[in-house]
């Protein structure tokens, strides 16, 4: 439609003075600027209140009888509270029973899986040393196939009590977390595959033991502190 | 600008020519990227159909409103800019209102500044028409692409996981055809969609014809 338009435009182009051209766009971007930052204000509460409930949801699931949470922040140096502002390193969510004892620890994990990074919400219990739940966070995994890990109650039993046991030195776990071919699970230490899906589990238990070989050390060295936040309580 | 002024009076053909005539997916093919990719659930394509009729309806309105005051050289960065605001201002809505939907969105918010669909009605409606006219005509291509997206979800979701807006449909023992929530399954169901709409509009045109006594196609 608009090209019969264009041979009487062709004169039309050469008048138009700069000067409107500056004066529209210029209006144009100082309208959105101000439309875009007023929606970002407007929504930005609404916003991290749905990332404090999906949080919650998923720790609440991963770490079985916890009731409330406490952030904290694993650095190099070992964990402090999250609202250290100096802090930086992972995080670390702690779970409390209605008693405020510590039921678990959530961490977060992630891997390469079939089509994108896979990353889960698992939860580590420092009285048995095991971990004691996953919960997918985000993963683009093949429809009936790969996504089977997020739900798969075969694959979900695996992390009911999956050991994941210190060595006596401390320095890492005394069994690697390891995939195996669906149905040899032998050890509490191994994960069974869901057949047909191996790339997203095996990416599962990639993440876990790497993971866990490297936080599962400090959540037990600074046990203390996480079971006992009180001194740090605001 | 001053071209010749074909400002057309708003009737009820100015909607309905989105949901049929020049439909965005049906007939017009245009935005094809969201139409295959996010349409693997019905809701997914609701939600997606939902927002791209806010940006095309508040994207052309500002562009009908600002239409003598926009040169022709600077129109279509103009436009790509108010269509950008209005992407964005729906990517934070969205994210307000579920992270949930968010996530299974992914990317698709984000392109809806490169929908061809919306830049279209821009360039070849809006920046020609009163308000009245662009809005009315924005909302009908809206509910059209709405339409077009929900008929390819329902039928991929139905076939591809056995529910509709997340609740099953079937018994337990129904094996879904999980190729239909693939990409190739976006494909298979746009194509018959297609076939059904082209086969449809030929039967009607033949019989028109007929009517008017004017058998030309002899068949």
């Amino acid at each position: 439609m608009n090209q019969t338009s264009a041979p009487q435009s062709a004169e039309l182009v050469a008048a138009t003075p700069s000067f409107a051209m500056l004066r529209t766009l210029g209006l144009v971007a100082g309208l959105s600027g101000l439309l875009v930052v007023l929606t970002y204000q407007i929504t930005l509460p609404l916003i991290e209140e749905n990332k404090r409930i999906a949080i919650e949801r998923a720790l609440f699931k991963v770490i079985p009888g916890a009731t409330s949470r406490r952030d904290f922040v694993a650095t190099a140096q070992g964990i402090v509270a999250a609202d250290d502002r100096a802090a930086e390193g992972t995080l670390v969510y702690a779970g409390y029973d209605e008693q405020d004892r510590l039921v678990g620890v959530a961490l977060e994990a992630a891997a390469q899986g079939y089509q994108d990074i896979i990353r889960i919400l698992y939860s580590f219990d420092p009285v048995c040393q095991c971990i004691r739940g996953i919960e997918v966070l985000k993963m683009a995994e093949t429809p009936g196939i790969g996504d089977k890990i997020a739900k798969d109650p075969v694959f979900q039993e695996n992390f009911v009590e999956l050991d994941a046991r210190l060595k006596a030195d401390g320095s890492g776990l005394a069994n690697d977390i390891l995939m195996v071919k669906h149905g040899t699970k032998s050890e509490p230490w191994q994960i069974d595959a869901i057949s047909g899906a191996t790339i997203s589990s095996r990416a599962v238990a990639r993440m876990l033991n790497d993971s866990a070989q490297q936080m599962v050390p400090k959540i037990i060295t600074y046990l203390d502190r996480l079971r006992d936040p009180g001194r740090e309580k605001e | 600008m001053n071209l010749p002024n074909q400002e057309e009076t708003v009737t009820a053909d100015t909607f309905l020519r989105g949901l049929w005539e020049e439909n965005p997916v049906f007939v017009m093919l245009l935005g094809m990227c969201p139409v295959l990719a996010v349409t693997n659930s019905a809701i997914n394509a609701l939600a997606m159909g939902l927002a791209t009729t806010f940006v095309l309806l508040c994207s052309s309105s500002l562009v009908s409103l600002f239409r003598k005051l926009i040169p022709k050289q600077v129109r279509i960065a103009t436009y790509i800019v108010i269509i950008a605001t209005f992407v964005t201002i729906v990517d934070y809505g969205i994210q307000a209102i579920s992270l949930d939907l968010y996530n299974a969105l992914g990317a698709f918010i984000q392109l809806i500044v490169v929908n061809c669909m919306i830049l279209g009605r821009a360039e070849a409606y809006a920046s020609k028409q009163r308000l009245g006219a662009t809005v009315v005509n924005g909302l009908g291509m809206g509910v059209g692409f709405t339409i077009a997206l929900l008929c390819l979800g329902g039928v991929r979701e139905i076939l591809g996981a056995g529910s509709l807006f997340g609740f099953p449909l079937f018994a337990e023992n129904f094996q879904p055809w999980v190729v239909m929530i693939l990409p190739p399954g976006g494909f298979f169901v746009l194509g018959g969609w297609l076939l059904l709409f082209n086969w449809y509009r030929q039967r009607r045109e033949r019989k028109l014809m007929e009517q008017q006594g004017a058998s030309v196609h002899g068949s």
